[in-house]
């Protein structure tokens, strides 16, 4: 009888010793498993960003037009360069298709981030680290980061947002 | 109550299968044809769109425009994930709620309407999509929207599916109700019920995504990003999941084909199909673990699917059917050492081959892969890069679409009449396709790893005002190589495949007793029986009873926690505080 074949009417046979081990170890893993994320979540120094709040895109854009203009400290190919002062915050944009502004940071030193979307949905990419977020307009999405090497960062969008997805990029600076 | 007694096969609407000894309800027959028929169509074209695609991703050869790009990965997507593998799971219900249980077809126009309205649904939406109004992906994330008849083609094919899925249910029931099963269901169907569940539930869901999208792109209504993304997922995952259950039904399937395996444990294989029912819809939020406006719990204990009870139902699967495999091996005189029933296996039996390479595929790379992505943290990493690509071609393809093909080369020619066409290259057609698709699918991983981004016509971002230098190396390269020659190669086997199917369907010798290679079952006389007596598994015995299975799954969790490690290393490799 395979099982192509009706069983014979009793079916539940009890589980074998090898059944046994098998299980037991399958279900410790499955435990780890779950547990291990909230001991990441409280104790690790990679933990996903939870905090979000509702916001208009033409609200997000306003806020964050006027924080350029406000800590505007130069440009690099037409997109601006700010620097976060007062607590570390900066906001982050996406729209089709450009990241703004890009930010210049200080190594050793966590920024707030408000990142959100004017327009479509978009993905942030932060290359090489290769950490990603999804990017919704009309949600803020609260990203804490705290940069540890300096450099040039690439940004890239990593969620299809229109035929000029490909050329979507923005970037982070990591100053001593 | 009257309950009828089983129907003889008499007439012109029975006939007994001479190599399975089923009793056949013959209308059925051309609807299982027709079904798998628009399947092959879809894997057909679906499979050109791929190899252009990845020829497009390659540098070296950058073959199509980005238009078009755009246009045909959403193509790709429909024609692969939604008709190809939706019109097989029909074709499987229907065989699995007839010919299974020695079940008539009850309501055979009813199945008719059904898959016609499938197949209009699928011509709808692939025509739209193909002539550009649909270039937004399947997924088309509001604000962005498709062409509404994109969505109008979806729903006819999606009401379809469901009405395909509730019949199959009836049938089962009613073969229940009229005595034509008297006691418990066979495993593969009872595995194929709750797929046919897990289907109803997941296209209800898709409902309620495709129905606000389609008023959406009417115009009629905004809908909200995250409120979208959250009801899609419980579709698009859920559907996901129709296709694991389904899978591992055809596993237990061409176990049993190609060697005369029986389950090791009926009850527990049973329970693991019914952790799948209770936890697996939870882990659409899989999709969402970096959204904005989920909070930690919901996002910890459904991307867990609750402790993680679906991981568990895959993990009982994974020792128990190679298990019954190394049974039935050693029943057939592959005793010597741990691995001899595994190293002599009916290797050139393409059921076989097909089966191992899902089985090893899906578990190795497929399943512990999905279980690195949807950890919470890890998942940062890898959200929407290449290596969730590599991810459900792991899944969908090399585990899914392989086990489909193996559980083809029977159902196909034993339902049609027909001598399988091609044997000779049906022997090597799996392990073509598997090559080719293990190479894609590392190189994907690969370009994942290194950053690189799914559904993007240019992956250097050659073209952007700030320019992103570290997409730039060799290995990238060498990744993006590997994408596009194991594309070569996989569609290839593909292409191996469906020559057989059309050849074996429009083609192959007619006969009542269809040459399909070697089979490790015989004709019994309530359907087939194994040619060899396979003992049963005895759950008492103090020695293991199936030393190298036992022996596999520790190298599989060896693996399993090794992954996850080197996973967990590459996070706290980022180093930037992240929170």
């Amino acid at each position: 009888m395979s099982a192509l074949n009706a069983p014979s009417t009793r079916y539940v046979a009890p589980v074998g010793r090898d059944e046994r081990i098998w299980l037991a170890f399958a279900v410790v893993w499955c435990l780890f498993l779950f547990v291990i994320m909230y001991v990441w979540q409280f104790f690790g120094e990679q933990r996903t960003p939870i905090e979000s709040y509702r916001i208009e895109p033409s609200e997000f854009r306003a806020l964050t037009q006027d924080y350029i203009a406000s800590h505007r400290i130069g440009e690099v190919e037409g997109v601006p360069i700010v620097v976060p002062t007062d607590g570390g915050e900066a906001f982050l944009a996406a729209r089709a298709f450009q990241f703004e502004p890009v930010l210049q940071l200080k190594v050793g030193e966590s920024v707030r981030i408000y990142l959100s979307s004017y327009d479509f949905q978009h993905g942030l990419s932060i290359q090489p680290l290769n950490l990603n977020f999804q990017v919704l307009p009309g949600y803020v999405y609260v990203v804490n980061l705290t940069p540890t090497t300096t450099g040039e960062f690439g940004i890239i969008c990593n969620e299809f947002c229109g035929l000029g997805h490909h050329v979507m990029s923005g970037r982070i600076i990591v100053t001593e | 109550m009257t309950t009828a007694t089983a129907p003889t096969p008499s007439g012109l609407l029975w006939r007994v299968c001479q190599v399975t000894g089923y009793r056949v309800y013959t209308p059925v027959q051309r609807l299982i044809l027709v079904n798998a028929v628009a399947a092959v169509v879809s894997l057909t074209l679906g499979g050109i769109l791929a190899l252009m695609m990845a020829l497009t991703r390659w540098e070296a050869v950058s073959l199509l425009p980005a238009e078009l790009y755009y246009r045909f990965t959403s193509a790709h997507g429909v024609l692969m994930l939604g008709f190809w593998i939706v019109f097989f799971e029909i074709a499987a219900l229907l065989f699995g709620g007839t010919i299974l249980i020695n079940h008539r077809l009850k309501g055979v126009r009813f199945a008719w309407i059904y898959s016609v309205l499938m197949v209009v649904g699928a011509i709808v939406t692939t025509a739209t999509t193909l002539s550009g109004h649909a270039n937004n992906m399947f997924t088309a994330y509001p604000p962005l929207v498709n062409h509404p008849m994109f969505y109008v083609g979806i729903l006819l094919f999606a009401v379809g599916a469901l009405l395909g899925a509730c019949h199959f249910v009836y049938q089962v029931w009613t073969a229940r109700r009229e005595g034509v099963v008297a006691g418990p269901l066979p495993l593969v169907v009872y595995a194929l019920l709750a797929a046919a569940i897990i289907a109803i539930w997941t296209l209800l869901h898709g409902a309620v995504a495709y129905v606000p999208a389609l008023l959406q792109s009417l115009g009629l209504i905004t809908l909200d990003a995250a409120v979208y993304r959250t009801l899609f997922w419980g579709f698009g995952h859920g559907a996901q999941q129709i296709n694991l259950a389904a899978m591992v039904a055809v596993w237990y399937a061409l176990a049993a084909i190609t060697t005369g395996a029986r389950p090791v444990n009926e009850g527990l294989s049973r329970f693991a199909f019914v952790l799948y029912l209770v936890g697996i819809n939870m882990g659409s939020m899989h999709h969402l673990l970096v959204d904005p406006g989920i909070g930690m719990h919901a996002r910890i204990i459904n991307t867990s699917y609750f402790m993680y009870a679906a991981l568990l139902g895959s993990l009982i699967h994974a020792f128990s059917i190679p298990a019954a495999l190394e049974t039935a091996q050693r029943a057939r005189g592959y005793t010597n050492g741990l691995f001899e029933w595994f190293l002599r296996g009916p290797w050139r039996e393409p059921g076989y081959s097909a089966l191992m390479i899902s089985v090893i595929g899906f578990g190795f790379i497929a399943g512990v892969s999905g279980v690195l992505m949807g950890t919470m943290q890890l998942n940062m990493l890898i959200h929407n890069t290449l290596f969730v690509v590599g991810h459900f071609h792991a899944t969908v393809v090399l585990g899914t679409t392989v086990a489909f093909m193996g559980l083809a080369y029977y159902v196909v020619p034993l339902v049609a009449k027909r001598d399988l066409a091609f044997l000779g290259l049906a022997r090597w057609q799996p392990a073509l396709y598997g090559t080719g698709l293990l190479t894609m699918i590392g190189g994907m991983m690969l370009a994942g790893k290194l950053g690189a981004s799914r559904r993007v016509w240019d992956p250097i971002f050659s073209g952007a005002p700030l320019q992103v230098e570290s997409l730039t190396s060799p290995l990238m390269t060498f990744a993006n190589t590997l994408i596009g020659l194991g594309a070569i190669v996989a569609v290839a086997g593909g292409a191996a495949f469906v020559l057989i199917m059309v050849a074996t369907v429009f083609f192959g010798r007619r006969s009542d007793k269809p040459a399909v290679g070697t089979l490790g079952i015989i004709a019994g006389d309530q359907g087939p029986r194994s040619d060899v007596e396979i003992p049963e598994y005895d759950h008492h015995a103090k020695r293991f009873q199936a030393p190298g299975t036992t022996t596999l799954v520790f190298i599989f969790l060896v693996w399993f926690v090794a992954m996850f490690a080197w996973a967990a290393f590459n996070l706290g490799n980022v180093g930037w505080g992240v929170s």
